[in-house]
């Protein structure tokens, strides 16, 4: 479903994608973890197509298509959706004309005709009650006064809504105390299917006891210099990052 | 050395060449007040002259430009029917309405059925014969025909628009809606005049849209004046949407008496250029006054917006939004004035302008001004011009949105603070459709 081959990206003059393999199938969950500034969210980033980042490098296939050459909304419509590490406020922009013109977008790309308004409220209903938010939630501004959780319990419902193949989700858990966590995880597992593959960003093991990948792998300074089971998370969480990046140097040194 | 005795022509001097002409047909019931006070204006106005470039007031609009063209004065009335004002009327809107064409009261094209016993809507010039008392206590009384060259030269020339009057503690439900509508052959110059006085406990809501037929070039240098009397509730709602050759100065000036409350909302979605100086005195106690704009700016088009809120007297408050969406080559230029007079204690005054630009060559020129001579009073004001955000702009397009979808919903998200405290429904769900389909 996606090939990542020898990916390098830069900002600015600093590159931060110093080529970055990887390969996901239909179905699975990948977990991407990493020190900080290691590259994980400019990774999610270059996938969905965020423009103040430059590619010098490197492919992406998603689905048999070139994902670089596709526009932002392209690669959405696609079935690509990222999770936003932080979720954007969009003052006088409603939840539910927001959704609904993101789902009417996507639906008239598979080929489907627009919900009408009481399918798209029925919609709404039932997938905010996937991650228990508050119906009332529709008319209020995108984001605008939600609380740190309910920003990214509202990251999971769009994606919900949206239904997408490939589903990014950086650092979701990040800030979430237990309770939020798994409601946050429930919503993901609810969406696993052997049709659709995740991108788990995340610091924290604790999140991979709710959505357990299938690989574990870790991103320091711009390459993956590790893959593993779900083992893997729980002994970086005990050991640190050092002890993958040393191994790493005497790889590349030998 | 050589200089020049030729003289060149001003466009000062074709009104006043023109003003015998005309003088003699302006308002019906002309009395010798009246006559002097157009005399007066004229005065004014050959002293005063059309604003200079250095002009402080006028730094940023080229008027001298606009001015130049040799527009017709007058132009005959055209014959027009109530089904050519049909697409201008406001879907689903329950109003009394007042026609205006080319700046004159048409009762035939007007709906003024079920007005509450007492209130008066009809033409200016009408008014002033019909109801001269009435007319002579506020006519010329609010505007500064003395100081302002466009306010003296309205006032020389006024020979219709239109008269609003609420007696006191009158409720009028129902809107009314003035429509202007230019409809000319000729490159036309026009100076209507409004007229609102509500008295002492009354309330009314004002609707005023101002449209066009033709693609000539016009010129309005409109004046309006509004008297809120005491505990008195005005609601002032403007569109401007005349059309690419449509030139105006438009001056308006609004007076409180105590305990009264003005909202006036002035949304400009067309114009080749568009002056606005609005003024407002709450000249008592307890006074409170909202003034929001929104304007929409493509091609080459210019919009002013010059307002004064003047708090002379303790415990008012005031309020002031104007948002811009600027695009192409078109520029803004907002000058928000308030002044706290020594016995304002106690004055609440908030102003804020925020402008989006859309495009490297569209420009912004936003000044606010405040005075404040008394200590103990709340004031602030913000002005900032920006671009989209691009961050919102990349989180819409990640849910599927194109760029020109995910622009045009963050536009309408930017607008809708001006847009939704239009208290009239029907108006404001007609603008909300009108500014998604106008948005630049
Ligand atoms: N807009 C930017 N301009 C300049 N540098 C940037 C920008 N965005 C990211 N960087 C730099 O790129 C590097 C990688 O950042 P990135 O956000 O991808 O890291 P991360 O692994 O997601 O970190 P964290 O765990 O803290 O979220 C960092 O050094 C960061 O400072
Ligand atoms: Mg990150």
């Amino acid at each position: 479903m996606l090939e990542i081959k020898d990916l390098r990206a830069r900002i600015e003059d600093q590159e931060i994608l110093k080529g970055v393999n990887l390969t996901v199938k239909p179905g699975e969950v990948h977990a991407i973890m990493g020190p900080n500034g290691s590259g994980k969210s400019t990774l999610a980033s270059v996938l969905a197509g965020r423009e103040e980042y430059e590619v010098t490098g490197g492919e992406v296939w998603y689905d048999g298509k070139n994902l670089l050459d596709m526009e932002p909304d392209e690669r959405a419509r696609e079935g690509v959706f990222l999770a936003f590490q932080y979720p954007v406020e969009l003052p006088g922009v409603s939840m539910s004309n927001f959704l609904k013109q993101a789902v009417n977008a996507v639906r008239e790309h598979r080929g489907e005709a627009p919900l009408s308004a009481v399918e798209f409220l029925k919609l709404m209903k039932e997938k905010a009650a996937l991650v228990h938010l508050d119906p009332s939630l529709k008319r209020r501004a995108v984001n605008e006064g939600f609380s740190g959780g309910e920003k990214k319990r509202n990251e999971i419902f769009q994606m919900a809504m949206l239904e997408p193949k490939l589903a990014i989700l950086d650092e979701t858990d990040s800030g979430l105390d237990i309770d939020a966590l798994r409601i946050v995880a429930d919503g993901v597992n609810q969406m696993r299917s052997p049709e659709r593959a995740f991108l788990v960003i995340t610091h924290y093991q604790r999140l991979l006891d709710y959505i357990v990948p299938d690989i574990v792998h870790v991103l320091v300074d711009g390459r993956i210099v590790k893959s593993g089971g779900k083992d893997l998370a729980l002994k970086l969480e005990d050991l640190g990052y050092d002890w993958v990046k040393e191994q790493a140097d005497a790889e590349t040194l030998a | 050395m050589q200089t020049t005795t030729e003289r060149i022509e001003r466009p000062e001097d074709r009104f006043l060449a023109a003003f015998e002409v005309h003088a003699g047909h302006a308002l019906n019931g002309n009395g010798p007040r009246m006559q002097a006070l157009r005399r007066e204006a004229l005065t004014h106005f050959a002293r005063l002259g059309f604003p200079e470039r250095k002009a402080e007031a006028w730094k940023y609009t080229n008027i001298g430009r606009k001015l130049a063209h040799p527009y017709a004065l007058g132009a005959p009335a055209p014959a027009l029917t109530r089904d050519d004002l049909a697409p201008y009327a406001i879907p689903g809107l329950d109003a009394a309405r007042a026609a205006l064409v080319n700046g004159r009261f048409e009762p035939g094209l007007s709906s003024l059925d079920g007005l509450p016993e007492g209130v008066v809507v009809t033409g200016l010039a009408e008014a002033a014969g019909a109801h001269p008392e009435l007319f002579e206590r506020h006519f010329a009384h609010y505007a500064d025909y003395r100081g302002e060259v466009f306010t003296a030269l309205n006032t020389a020339f006024t020979r219709d628009g239109l008269f609003v009057y609420v007696p006191a503690n009158t409720v009028v439900e129902r809107p009314i809606h003035a429509l202007s509508l230019l409809d000319t052959d000729a490159d036309l110059f026009l100076q209507p005049r409004l007229l609102v006085v509500v008295e002492r406990g009354a309330q009314v809501r004002l609707i005023e849209s101002r449209h066009a037929r033709t693609g000539t070039k016009t010129f309005t240098n409109g004046v309006t004046e509004i008297f809120v009397g005491p505990n008195a509730h005005v609601d002032l709602f403007t569109l401007q949407d005349e059309g690419d050759a449509a030139a105006q100065v438009a001056s308006r000036y609004a007076y409180q008496e105590a305990d009264s409350y003005l909202a006036t909302s002035t949304i400009t979605l067309s114009g080749d250029l568009v002056r606005n100086t609005q003024n407002y005195l709450p000249d008592a106690e307890n006074c409170e006054t909202h003034l929001r704009g929104l304007f929409l700016g493509r091609g080459t088009m210019h919009v002013d917006n010059h307002t004064l809120v003047d708090h002379a007297k303790p415990h008012c408050y005031s309020n002031e939004l104007f948002k811009g969406i600027l695009a192409d080559r078109a520029t803004g230029v907002f000058n928000g004035k308030v002044f706290v007079r020594p016995d304002a204690q106690q004055t609440n005054a908030y102003q804020e302008n925020k402008t989006v630009l859309l495009s490297e060559a569209a420009r912004m020129y936003a000044k606010p001004e405040l005075e404040i001579y008394a200590d103990d009073v709340k004031c602030s004001h913000g002005a900032t011009t920006g671009r989209l955000d691009a961050e919102a702009m990349f989180y819409l397009r990640t849910r599927g949105l194109t760029d020109g979808q995910a622009r045009r919903m963050l536009l309408l998200a930017f607008a809708r603070d001006v847009i939704d405290e239009i208290a009239v429904e029907p108006l404001r769900a007609h603008l909300d459709r009108l500014i998604e389909r106008r948005l630049p």
